[in-house]
């Protein structure tokens, strides 16, 4: 099962966010496929802090594929080659020995590189800051069954709201769009009856943040669903644009 | 350590529980409590360190109250605390099922699964907040699992005869810390709140005896940075990865703790660690964390291993009359869901007995073929989906197919920081909530509690409880440039350097990985006093290398992540002491803390006579033995009883 591989890795060193940054050539040997992607990128640390380089600077915390904090790209695709994959939870059997491996940082206008493969993702706080929740202060709840949800509407709103705002799907995006995140959250409140008070001014503002930030147009080329790790559908996007469309004739502000 | 003296009953640990029946306290606790007038709250500021379910809910309530608000994450973005990961559920006593459910059968269920040595009155406010934690969750808009005709569905968690644990699939923390991010983020547009992500608390800092704000590292540009209010709010999570590997996230540690215990925050059980029974096994030295497999698997999922020693047929090879099913055989009321501490302690008696599967002979199997069988796949699929898909992809087995191989690991940590009824920690105007806390689960958690927990001390208890200490509290005003916040500041400085200074010849995390080995040998699923001491040694011994021997690249004033995982080692160094240590005074077992000599047929036996207390550390100096303080326990509702789980 186990087999030990030999790899070129090719990876993007940026001292910070000013400086120009370079692809630097690493040898590591002995990978164990049965390795996660990011325990190689440890050892390759290890062995860098050995020598007396400085380790490459990688975001990553849950390492179980739902904290959304590891990004990069790896040989051009966000999160590696595995399909519905977080970079934590890719395994190095899915290379294959003497492989060259190019190891990137997203990069989007929106998320600026602060050093090596680490990237500011705080525009998509700033877009859930201008609306994506529910206006609800702690005390004002009414019995959790009070108002039923339909089973459907429930699951629906899940498989939108278990985007893990990795970045992903901009990251992927030639426009570097970020609508695919917002459309996922939009649908998960539109979906339910806890959302429609705030339905209209909700994508209208996380749009318009959207647009602040520096993020792209969507061209509906669907790299960003191909890329999610969490599996978010573009029919989110539609729903999206549904849902903007919706606010723009029926607001009243 | 040794020469600790012992202060039986110390007067340095007041409860404040209040009187009267355990079912009015709460209620007569928040009319007694001074409050703040809400033209008032704004003049306040309340610095929240950490961002998951109880920080993240504190300081969304405490800005909606009208507080000024400081939030404090290490993370990128406050949406990534490890509470994110949580899996199988939250409890809450709605019985919406008919089955007899109640707060007080939630209140009771609690002490009992924690073997009694939590706090009675703590417990029972914590099975009171239940209901309403999920009446807000659904209004915040969290998508629960519902049934057909739209009402919110329920499955059962370990060591309860009841269903009462509310889910999203097998990811219910990451849509409860969603919701309360959400709560966060509005009340950072709206000015309330302002957030500070990317910075590392490295010191509490108090003036006049009472904590008035914190010393960050910002993690982008390593400059060193002080924030000042009128009360802190440590909500921090456990310290699980003293044990290096664990179901934590990298990034969970015990500093920002361990700095407030040496500013005279005492530390109460650090020996109540919590061992997972269904984790994804290990399976190599370059192994960098484990990985949960939710205790709900358990509802379905049968937990079995070969009858006789080193068969190593196939599992599906193996007939049902080769195989025991020793959970179900052993404790026939409970079945495969008993309590975490127990399920635990079987796997590893089997696994020591010979009959582990798997290369290692350290995993037993969790098999779903009899519920494929009675409820189909795609039925168990929308159950546990996501989790199916997560052990296909870290093992590349498909457990629709085969079953899952599991074994024990360190999850939870039920000691904390010791906090009164009010959550305030010894040093006034440091509040401590959720897992950073010890109060609520005792020597052993039920699974589906930690949301629980979380939640209702960040919407539900902090919010009121600090505002009784804003009222009654002369708070001068105080800022960052008071002489107290530049000598920690100069401190926190000083370490830094010191650690880039060493320039020795190991890494961080190969000091981390030995201490993890050490902690996990000594200290784990079963502790002897032999065993402890000699971990207290090698501790030290490991200890004073680190300090001498560990080398950390790069500059201070820059992102260096070497420099921030050498600092939280250097803590683990201390802090594994001193867990350890209560592990070798506490001569019982109970719960999670078993020790070897003190069992019967390998069930833990507790001393109630000489243990029915919470041990509380303080901190007396670097070169000095700890205190070992007592809070004595009361048991007037659930009486002491030996916990049993087998009729």
């Amino acid at each position: 099962m186990s087999a030990k591989l030999d790899l070129t890795l090719k990876i993007w060193r940026q001292d910070g966010p000013k400086d120009r940054g370079q692809f630097k050539t690493y040898q590591l040997k002995g990978i164990s496929t049965e390795m996660s992607f990011l325990e190689m990128l440890d050892i390759l640390n290890e062995q860098l802090i050995h020598l007396g380089e400085e380790p490459v600077a990688f975001d990553h915390d849950c390492r179980e594929g739902i904290c959304g904090t590891c990004s990069l790209m790896i040989n051009g695709q966000a999160h590696g080659p595995d399909h519905k994959t977080t970079t934590c939870q890719l395994h190095m059997r899915k290379f294959h020995n003497h492989d060259t491996i190019v190891i990137e940082p997203w990069r989007a206008t929106a998320f600026p590189i602060l050093r090596d493969l680490v990237v500011d993702r705080s525009a998509f706080d700033r877009i859930v800051s201008a609306g994506g929740f529910v206006s609800v202060n702690v005390g004002n709840a009414p019995d959790g069954n009070s108002v039923p949800v339909p089973k459907v509407n429930a699951d629906k709103a899940l498989d939108a709201a278990v985007c893990i705002g990795c970045g992903a799907c901009v990251a992927s995006c030639k426009n570097a769009s970020a609508l695919l995140f917002v459309g996922a959250k939009v649908s998960q409140y539109a979906l339910l009856p806890q959302g429609q008070a705030e339905r209209a001014q909700r994508v209208q503002k996380m749009v318009a943040q959207m647009d602040k930030e520096g993020f792209g147009s969507c061209t509906n080329t669907s790299e960003c669903e191909a890329a999610c790790p969490a599996g978010i559908s573009v029919v989110n996007i539609a729903q999206l644009n549904r849902e903007f469309l919706r606010a723009t004739i029926t607001a009243t502000t | 350590m040794s020469g600790t003296v012992d202060q039986i009953g110390s007067d340095r640990l007041v409860s404040r529980v209040p009187s009267g029946p355990i079912a009015q306290k709460w209620d007569k606790h928040k009319f007694e409590m001074k409050l703040v007038s809400p033209t008032n709250k704004r003049k306040y500021t309340i610095i929240v360190v950490g961002t998951g379910l109880a920080g993240a809910s504190a300081a969304a309530s405490l800005a909606e109250l009208g507080y000024n608000v400081h939030a404090v994450t290490i993370h990128d973005s406050p949406r990534r605390a490890h509470s994110i990961a949580a899996q199988g559920g939250i409890n809450a006593a709605k019985n919406y099922q008919n089955d007899g459910d109640s707060i007080y059968r939630l209140f009771y269920d609690t002490v009992k699964g924690g073997d009694f040595r939590s706090r009675e009155a703590n417990v029972y406010r914590l099975a009171q907040s239940s209901t309403a934690i999920i009446d807000h969750c659904v209004a915040q808009g969290v998508p629960f699992a519902r049934e057909y005709g739209g009402t919110l569905a329920n499955r059962t968690f370990g060591g309860v005869q009841v269903s009462r644990t509310f889910y999203a699939r097998g990811q219910t923390g990451q849509q409860l810390l969603l919701g309360a991010y959400g709560s966060l983020m509005r009340q950072v547009g709206i000015g309330r709140v302002t957030m500070h992500a990317r910075r590392e608390v490295l010191d509490v800092v108090t003036v006049d005896g009472v904590c008035r704000g914190v010393i960050m590292r910002n993690m982008t540009t390593g400059a060193i940075e002080s924030l000042a209010g009128h009360a802190v709010m440590m909500c921090t999570g456990g310290y699980g990865n003293a044990y290096y590997l664990s179901t934590n996230a990298k990034g969970c540690n015990v500093t920002a703790a361990w700095r407030a215990y040496k500013r005279g925050a005492f530390f109460a059980n650090p020996c109540y660690t919590q061992i997972h029974p269904t984790c994804i096994p290990v399976t190599g030295d370059y192994q960098s964390k484990l990985t949960l497999m939710s205790e709900s698997l358990r509802n379905d999922g049968r937990v079995w291993v070969p009858k006789t020693k080193g068969d190593n047929r196939p599992p599906n090879e193996i007939p049902e009359s080769d195989r025991d099913y020793y959970l179900e055989r052993k404790y026939p009321a409970f079945g495969n869901m008993v309590p975490r501490d127990v399920a635990s302690r079987n796997a590893k008696q089997r696994c020591d007995e010979g009959q582990g599967v798997g290369t290692s002979g350290k995993a037993v199997y969790l098999d779903f073929a009899d519920a494929i069988k009675r409820l189909g796949a795609k039925t168990i699929e929308e159950k546990y989906g996501n989790l199916f898909h997560m052990y296909a992809k870290i093992t590349a087995e498909d457990p629709y197919k085969v079953p899952m191989r599991i074994y024990p690991a360190i999850h939870y940590t039920m000691g904390g920081l010791w906090v009164d009824y009010n959550l305030q920690s010894t040093l006034p105007g440091l509040f401590v909530l959720g897992e950073a806390n010890f109060s609520d689960h005792g020597a052993n958690r039920l699974g589906a509690s930690a949301l629980m927990q979380g939640l209702a001390d960040g919407y539900f208890v902090a919010p009121y409880t600090v505002g009784d200490h804003l009222a009654t509290s002369k708070l001068a005003a105080v800022g960052t440039d008071h002489p107290a916040f530049r000598e920690a500041a100069g401190q926190a400085e000083a370490k830094t350097k010191q650690l880039l200074g060493i320039k020795g010849r190991r890494s961080p995390d190969s000091f981390h990985r030995e201490l993890g080995h050490i902690m996990w040998d000594n200290c784990g699923m079963s502790r002897n006093a032999a065993g402890l001491e000699k971990a207290i040694g090698k501790i030290r011994e490991l200890r004073s290398e680190f300090w001498e021997n560990v080398r950390v690249l790069g500059q201070g004033d820059e992102l260096n992540q070497s420099l921030e995982y050498a600092g939280r080692v250097g803590d683990f160094l201390e802090f594994g002491e001193l867990l350890a240590a209560d592990a070798l005074q506490r001569n019982e077992s109970c719960g999670g803390h078993y020790r070897e000599e003190y069992q019967e047929e390998g069930e833990a036996v507790r001393d109630d006579d000489h243990f029915c207390h919470v041990a509380a550390w303080e901190y007396k100096g670097d070169n000095s033995a700890p205190a070992r303080h007592q809070e004595p326990l009361t048991f007037d509702e659930v009486h002491l009883t030996k916990r049993s789980y087998r009729e």
